[in-house]
């Protein structure tokens, strides 16, 4: 950590940086190999496959004839290998009245992607006004912002789902009519706004922390050049943010895929999400585990690879998220 | 005032005259308005710009209460007024629910990007206004003229008000963005930074207030009402919470998780943080264990539901072909109750957690200074005393967010028990059965109870962090 921070103080001499730098690498590396010891290495790789091997039977049963998985364990390949990738194509197509996990797949790449960005942009530009605008009572709105993301969203559910559906109506008096979403296709319009809201405050929090640590000089120096808080947002603010806005994308990215309880209130049952989906179907699929096991891999293969690819950047968020909060 | 600008895109009415007159300032807008606001000018006095006499803060204050009253008055008018007997919708011939309408008509794939690029535009011209807006001059005075009006006014017609409605919602719309304008054009920091700050922060917080802080306060008060929300019942929605099976085992089950899922996902993290940081290769042992927490809830239930099968004859469940293999008989997980069907759940969660716990407790270990270990070791202690007595107090303060973090994570908790069990052999949860007694029983008074409850358990944990924030924040 202190490393890092003497990487990034321009005002050192750098000579002499990059050869402290170097010094601390040669010792960390050093302390690493005197501390490892075997043992450790031991416990710790029995402890990783003790945490792998449920998702290991499983991904294997997706790939084992459903005759074969429903009456022989998992483990029975290892002497009797026999595959087949007729699983993933059964679970993907069939659904019988439902929707199909093909088709649902959809749903949640329309939900997730408008979603994410939705809620970036909305949250960056509140968390930019409580960084650098001055106004009076900013240090409580913060604060309670900060709260709202604890307070938990089954607190919101219902009523915001009878907003959605009945409108705003006091007492006998009907002010606004509710969406009328019921002979539409493929509406996600409630689903987007749900997520949106209930993202506001951790994301309004998060991109704070970050936008608020851009030096002061920086900014004050685009004001003196003419640039008005729009500029400054625009042209500096939102490109230092690349690393806070992609880690909280992909927090927020994967989140609402693996929401169930979002999608359960709000999303019409023509525009279910994977998650959704699944979980009904599991019910008619009963101990059918050859496509059980094919659709929860299919469920979980897009935010894995999300998380594999551009893990640098969720343990980040993961770290802002929790160290902050 | 502030709050004003928070929410206040919506609120106006008859101050249109009272703002007019202010454009009257100083002999640069010259005489081009109207009579109306020659006349006003006098009775106000003509604010002065760029600070050369600090317009009066007892006028500006004498203005907004005025206009506050108007929509207050306006909104008890909107109450005792007579409803008409089939309510209709007024739009203006779009609104955000036939755009909605012809956006659901789309293809799935086709509504992302028309979806963005219609919010991206809508974004840009919110910062374009930002942009502009403040700068002095003719123009621009004009342009926040009519942004302050056209905007809430417009933004509430998207909407449909009912025809009841309609004559009271566009006067309060339009005294509301009166009021802005003129307190923005008064404001001590220049025309046009309230302007800005409200556009920075309307969109989030008309979602905030719509969607959490509103919903929020209707709960409470649902909570006291019956199934239907028609009649006031008092506490009966929290007896039955206490008294009923369902009710009863959720809330025992709730305090289970939030004591033990944390507790053990933070053992067992720091366990493996604490090894992991003596062994090799630790980047893909870090990965392994790290990747369930990326995994949906759904997923996740499927995996571990598949270790805990169970059936007659051969098992094919791990749980229980080990059990079998030491020569015992199969087990129903997830059917026997009290407690094992509920662990069972619970470690499902904590397999899912110990990463996240993992990867915070690791990289809190790694800034524990090494002198303090080497120093505990030239004392001749063991590896495991430098830990208890020197790695952990060093990352006190990253256990106890672990801890609350995760907590707070289970008290919440939702899809794990929904597809697992579904509530099955008191296995729920309140954050599963809240939504189980409102899809299940239509029930919303209990639903609301049972929310209130989940609450009242994380409120402790909400001042705790709160108060964390607030010391955080007094350091800087």
């Amino acid at each position: 950590m202190t490393a890092v921070e003497t990487k990034s103080t321009p005002q050192f001499d750098k000579a002499a940086a990059r050869k402290v730098d170097r010094q601390t690498r040669r010792l960390e590396s050093q302390a690493q190999k005197r501390l490892s010891s075997p043992l450790a290495t031991i416990i710790a790789i029995a402890i990783a496959m003790l945490w792998t091997i449920p998702t290991l039977g499983l991904f294997i049963t997706s790939f084992r004839p459903g005759a074969d998985s429903a009456t022989t364990g998992w483990w029975t390949v290892f002497t009797d290998p026999d595959f087949t990738l007729g699983n993933y194509q059964a679970a993907l197509t069939s659904g019988g009245t439902a929707l199909t996990l093909g088709q649902s797949f959809l749903n949640s790449l329309a939900i997730t992607i408008p979603v994410t960005i939705f809620a970036l942009a909305v949250a960056a530009l509140a968390a930019y006004a409580f960084a650098w605008m001055d106004f009076k009572g900013r240090g409580f709105l913060f604060v309670a912002v900060f709260a709202l993301q604890i307070v938990p969203i089954q607190m919101a559910l219902v009523p915001l789902l009878s907003l959605f559906s009945r409108g705003l109506e006091i007492g006998d008096v009907a002010i606004f009519p509710g969406l009328e979403m019921r002979e539409v296709d493929h509406s996600f319009a409630t689903v987007w706004i749900a997520h949106t809201i209930f993202a506001m405050p951790l994301a309004i929090f998060l991109l704070h922390n970050f936008i608020s640590q851009i030096p002061g000089d920086v900014i004050e120096a685009a004001r003196v050049d003419g640039a008005g808080h729009g500029q400054i947002f625009f042209r500096i603010v939102l490109p230092l943010s690349g690393p806070a806005l992609a880690a909280f994308a992909i927090f927020e990215f994967i989140w609402v895929w693996n929401d169930l309880l979002v999608a359960t209130i709000f999303a019409p049952t023509s525009s279910l999400p994977m998650t959704q989906t699944l979980n009904s179907l599991s019910g008619s699929w009963g101990d059918q585990w050859f496509l059980l096991s094919a659709g929860a891999f299919l469920v979980l293969i897009v935010p894995v690879i999300v998380f594999l690819s551009l893990q640098r950047y969720f343990v980040r968020g993961l770290m802002a998220g929790a160290t902050k909060g | 005032m502030h709050s004003h600008a928070g929410s206040g895109r919506s609120p106006r009415g008859p101050g249109m005259r009272v703002t007019s007159s202010v454009g009257v300032d100083g002999g640069r807008q010259k005489m081009s308005q109207t009579a109306v606001s020659a006349e006003e000018a006098q009775a106000t006095p003509p604010p002065a710009r760029g600070g050369k006499q600090p317009p009066s803060r007892k006028t500006t204050r004498l203005v907004v209460s005025i206009g506050l009253i108007a929509i207050a008055a306006l909104i008890i008018f909107l109450f005792i007024a007579p409803q008409p007997d089939d309510p209709r919708p007024v739009s203006l011939g779009f609104s955000l629910n036939s755009f909605f309408q012809w956006l659901g008509n789309l293809g799935p794939l086709v509504q992302i990007p028309v979806v963005l690029v219609v919010f991206g535009v809508v974004v840009a011209l919110l910062l374009v206004l930002i942009e502009y807006a403040p700068r002095q001059g003719r123009g621009y005075f004009w342009l926040r003229l009519i942004a302050c009006f056209a905007i809430p006014v417009l933004a509430l017609m998207l909407l449909r008000p009912y025809q009841g409605a309609v004559i009271f919602v566009i006067p309060i719309a339009v005294i509301a963005g009166g009021l802005l304008f003129y307190v923005d054009y008064r404001a001590r920091q220049g025309a046009g930074y309230l302007f800005q700050l409200t556009l920075f922060m309307a969109p989030a917080a008309i979602l905030v207030l719509v969607g959490l802080v509103y919903p929020t306060i209707a709960t409470f008060i649902q909570s006291f009402y019956d199934k239907t929300g028609d009649n006031f019942v008092g506490l009966e929605n929290y007896v039955w919470a206490f008294t009923n099976p369902q009710g009863f085992w959720s809330i025992v089950n709730t305090i289970i998780w939030a004591i033990f899922a944390p507790v053990f996902a933070t053992i067992l993290g720091l366990a493996y943080a604490a090894f992991m940081e003596r062994a090799r290769g630790d980047r893909i042992l870090k990965v392994l264990m790290l990747v369930p927490f990326a995994f949906a809830g759904v997923s996740m239930s499927i995996i571990w539901k598949f270790v805990y099968d169970y059936r007659q004859g051969e098992q094919i469940g791990l749980l229980n072909a080990i059990v079998v293999a030491f020569g015992g008989d199969p087990v129903r997980w997830l059917d026997i109750w009290p407690l094992v069907n509920t662990f069972c759940l619970l470690f499902v969660f904590v397999w899912a957690q110990t990463g996240f716990a993992m990867v915070v407790l690791s990289a809190a270990i790694k800034a524990v200074p090494v002198e303090q270990l080497e120093a505990a070791q030239l004392d001749g202690t063991s590896a495991w005393q430098r830990f208890i007595n020197v790695t952990v107090p060093g990352i006190r303060t990253s256990i106890v967010v672990v801890l609350t973090t995760i907590t707070i994570a289970a008290l919440k908790l939702y899809d794990i028990v929904a597809v697992m069990t579904g509530g099955r052999s008191n296995s729920t949860v309140l954050g599963f059965e809240m939504v189980n007694q409102q899809q299940r029983f239509q029930s919303f008074g209990h639903s609301a109870a049972l929310a209130v409850l989940i609450f009242v358990l994380v409120t402790p944990l909400l001042i705790y962090n709160v108060r964390q924030l607030r010391k955080q924040r007094e350091v800087q």
